[in-house]
């Protein structure tokens, strides 16, 4: 039983893990324009050099 | 009409309170862009923006329709900004992001906070009690159960203290008003189920709950986020107003010099100056100038006026012929635009007395379980002989048992399938009410031009007219951009525009000169005297050229193709069908006969229009308004429900629970159907969470009830209510079916 000491504390880390990343998501503001999202992979940026 | 059209750019003095300034050195400004639709409207200002001189970003809210312009503090003029926008044929509108819908975003953030927060908590709390569950049969020690009911109490308490916040809030605010909600079945079950799983656990005794107060908490926040979602679409009434009203006048000085003021604070008696092309920012009396007024906003009438000096014309109209100096007679408050949106807010009040379903049956809902909880813990305790912890339990058991998770997640499960179904088809439904008060129409009100058709004139009779008389008239008319014009051009395809082309304010178009010339316009304009047999029955365009008679081209606003079809149905389904127009006389009859409608009333006006709604539902009907113009906005906001086509004016489809894409009037059919069997599967889910209380019931009255079986319990009820919604999803038949 000793496992759990380990087992439990690291399944609740994980947990908190995945809670923090969606926190900071929402948080910088992904979900702000869902509609513009999905629009968005329309746009040709060949001349945008911001991703370079 | 080849005046150029000056930007209505605001002085830089209107716009500095709406820029923000950093430490870091950038400003930024936020703005309404109300013309953004897809993709290509985002590149097109997000580059032009970025290729500014001093712009350090320009980033667009698709969703929101909003434009953040961030630049360099000084090396850009936020109103030439503007004025670019303006240019590339995007008005925008300064606005300040703390003033507008700040607590409507900040509550969905909030609330998504909890779902996030609950369903870890419920996910690891459901981990360790499955341990629990599988020990208890294979002989787990006592101390690790202990452990793992330590942990989950850790868990649960700080979640439900934050994540059960919007229940407790709202089951208080209710409360105070001496109402009861479903939030106040749902707070007290919680608290309650925590209080005892806590008191157990420091007994040292097996009996904790935890887990099934989580899944609650969990279930019914992803319903309540659902629910915010569906009504969070919307963009209030008054930020699309502001875009109207914010139009700067440009007002002459008796000097002769011009000065940018905003509209609402012209003076009555000022002279302004309305540029071809511009929307008039005020009401007024022409002074000089004659031109031709876009009155679609106001009427829905496609087709412009001629206006002369002396005429009245109104603010929110366009101004589509040759610049005019109007004498102010109102503006702000004063103006018809004004009043418009007074009646509609005025009449939007009377619908929010609407109860919807889910509160209704809390209301019935709410002191039946209290009741119920309460009996069986005083039989057990005052008559059944238990001790006093044991009848406590059992009357926990009874209120988790009957929380109503599957009611919490019955209407909003429904909803967002039914919306997502009908966003498939291009009908946005705005309101997450909508669909129940669509539900329960009887009667459809509807409005004539831009609704039953498509709001522009087409050539009527085209094989009457011989190919050379439309060839000629299309020459004059390309170099037109009147409605008229434009629709000779469509019929008569593509054809050389003559260049000698003169265009004459009101009147018409001429061409060539002296005995050679030809002239498109109406009769005064082409000679015919009113007494030649054609009296004028709707609009029509004359050809006159040396030699021949002159040749008469008429015009009729075209049915959408499937008009017909759907007043057929809604006659068939058993609705009562009234047409209510501002158009004339005449052109209303015969849209009504040939529909087939027998109640029609011509020339109302908006308040015409809201009143015969009120006395509709005076009488006890319930009202679906289908209309498009700025005139149809207040009875749109006072029906039970409302429909606009998208191709409706900005205001009226804020003013409409519904708006719908394309040509194609099969969409108010399918949104009624739709919104009637979403009302039929919230009934079923209402029904299935009823049968589920009542097999389980009285097994936690009679005490049989374990943490194991109420967890399961609530679990299979709010899966089967959901799975019950989703078959909404699925394709029906032709709406007119």
């Amino acid at each position: 039983m000793n496992m759990l000491l380990i087992l439990i504390p690291a399944a609740l880390l994980l947990g908190l893990v995945g809670l923090a990343a969606f926190l900071w998501a929402l948080k910088s503001g992904q979900f702000d324009d869902l509609d513009g999202a999905s629009e968005r992979i329309l746009i040709d940026e060949e001349e945008s050099n911001r991703d370079d | 009409m080849s005046a150029p059209v000056e930007a209505p750019a605001a002085p830089a003095d209107d716009l500095s309170a709406f820029v923000e300034r950093d430490e870091d050195g950038t400003a930024s400004l936020n703005l309404l862009v109300n013309d953004v639709h897809c993709a290509q409207c985002i590149a097109t200002i997000e580059k032009a923006m970025r290729a500014e001189p001093g712009v350090v970003d320009a980033r667009v809210n698709l969703t929101a329709r909003r434009l953040r312009l961030s630049w360099r503090d000084g090396a850009a003029d936020p109103g030439a900004l503007v004025g670019s926008l303006d240019r590339l044929g995007y008005p925008a509108v300064p606005y300040s992001p703390a003033a507008l819908s700040g607590a409507g975003r900040r509550d969905e953030a909030a609330l998504l906070r909890a779902v996030a927060v609950a369903g870890f908590a419920a996910g690891n709390v459901m981990l360790l009690s499955v341990a629990v569950w599988a020990g208890g049969s294979s002989g787990m020690a006592e101390s690790t159960r202990a452990l793992m009911h330590w942990i989950s109490a850790l868990i649960a308490l700080p979640t439900i203290a934050y994540a059960g916040l919007p229940f407790f809030r709202s089951a208080a605010g209710a409360l105070a008003a001496r109402r009861v909600n479903m939030d106040l079945p749902i707070s007290v079950a919680v608290c309650v189920t925590a209080a005892i799983s806590l008191a157990e656990l420091l007994a040292e005794r097996p009996d904790v709950y935890f887990d099934a107060a989580l899944m609650l908490l969990f279930f019914l926040l992803v319903g309540r986020y659902l629910d915010l979602r569906t009504r969070g679409a919307m963009r209030s009434t008054a930020e699309n107003l502001a875009a109207l009203a914010a139009q700067p006048a440009t007002v002459l000085r008796p000097d002769g010099t011009r000065e940018f003021v905003p509209a609402h604070a012209v003076r009555p008696g000022a002279r302004v100056l309305v540029a071809a092309g511009e929307r008039i920012p005020v009401d007024g009396d022409i002074l000089s100038g004659r031109t031709v007024i876009d009155r679609s906003l106001l009427t829905g009438e496609a087709v412009p006026e001629a206006a002369m000096p002396g005429d009245r014309v109104h603010a929110g109209t366009v101004n589509a012929g040759d610049p005019v100096t109007l004498a102010a007679t109102a503006a702000g408050d004063g103006t018809l635009l004004n009043e418009i949106v007074r009646l509609a807010e005025a009449a939007e009040q009377g619908r929010s007395a609407y109860v919807r379903l889910a509160d209704r049956a809390a209301r019935l809902y709410a002191p039946v379980v209290h009741a119920l909880a309460l009996l069986a813990f005083a039989g057990w305790w005052g008559f059944g002989g238990l001790p006093l912890r044991d009848a406590l339990l059992i009357g926990v058991a009874v209120l988790i048992i009957t929380c109503p998770c599957a009611l919490g997640l019955a209407v909003p499960a429904v909803q967002v399938v039914a919306c997502n179904r009908l966003l498939r088809n291009g009908v946005l439904v705005k309101a997450g009410d909508a669909l129940e008060r669509l539900a329960a129409v009887d009667t459809v009100l509807l409005d004539k031009t831009g609704t039953l058709t498509f709001g522009r004139p087409e050539i009527v009779g085209r094989d009457a007219l011989r190919e050379e008389d439309l060839s000629l008239a299309a020459s004059l008319a390309g170099a037109s951009r009147h409605p008229l014009c434009r629709s000779v051009l469509r019929t008569a395809g593509p054809a050389p525009v003559r260049e000698d082309v003169r265009e004459e304010a009101a009147m018409g178009l001429a061409a060539g000169s002296g005995a050679n010339e030809v002239r498109l316009g109406n009769r005064a304009w082409c000679g015919v005297s009113g007494s030649d047999g054609s009296s004028p029955d709707g609009p029509e365009l004359w050809l006159r050229r040396p030699g021949r008679a002159p040749v008469r081209f008429r015009f009729a606003d075209r049915l959408r193709p499937d008009a017909a079809a759907l007043v057929q149905w809604l006659k068939r389904q058993g609705f009562g069908v009234e047409l209510f127009s501002g158009d004339r006389a005449p052109a209303v009859r015969s849209t009504a006969e040939s529909l087939g409608i027998d109640a029609w009333k011509a020339e109302a006006r908006p308040a015409d229009k809201l009143a015969r709604l009120d006395a509709l539902q005076q009488a006890g009907r319930h009202v679906l308004m289908v209309g498009d113009g700025l005139n149809d906005t207040p009875s749109l906001a006072g029906a039970d429900a409302s429909i606009s086509p998208a191709a409706g004016a900005d205001l009226a489809q804020t003013a409409a629970d519904i708006v719908f894409q394309g040509d194609r009037l099969e969409s108010v059919a399918l949104a009624i159907r739709t919104a009637r069997r979403a009302r039929r599967l919230v009934f079923e889910n209402f029904a299935l969470a009823a049968a589920y209380n009542v097999l389980a019931v009285p097994l936690a009255v009679a005490g049989h009830v374990t943490p194991l079986i109420a967890a399961a319990a609530m679990s299979a009820s709010s899966v089967a209510v959901t799975v019950n919604a989703l078959r909404l999803g699925r394709a029906g038949r032709s709406p007119f079916a």
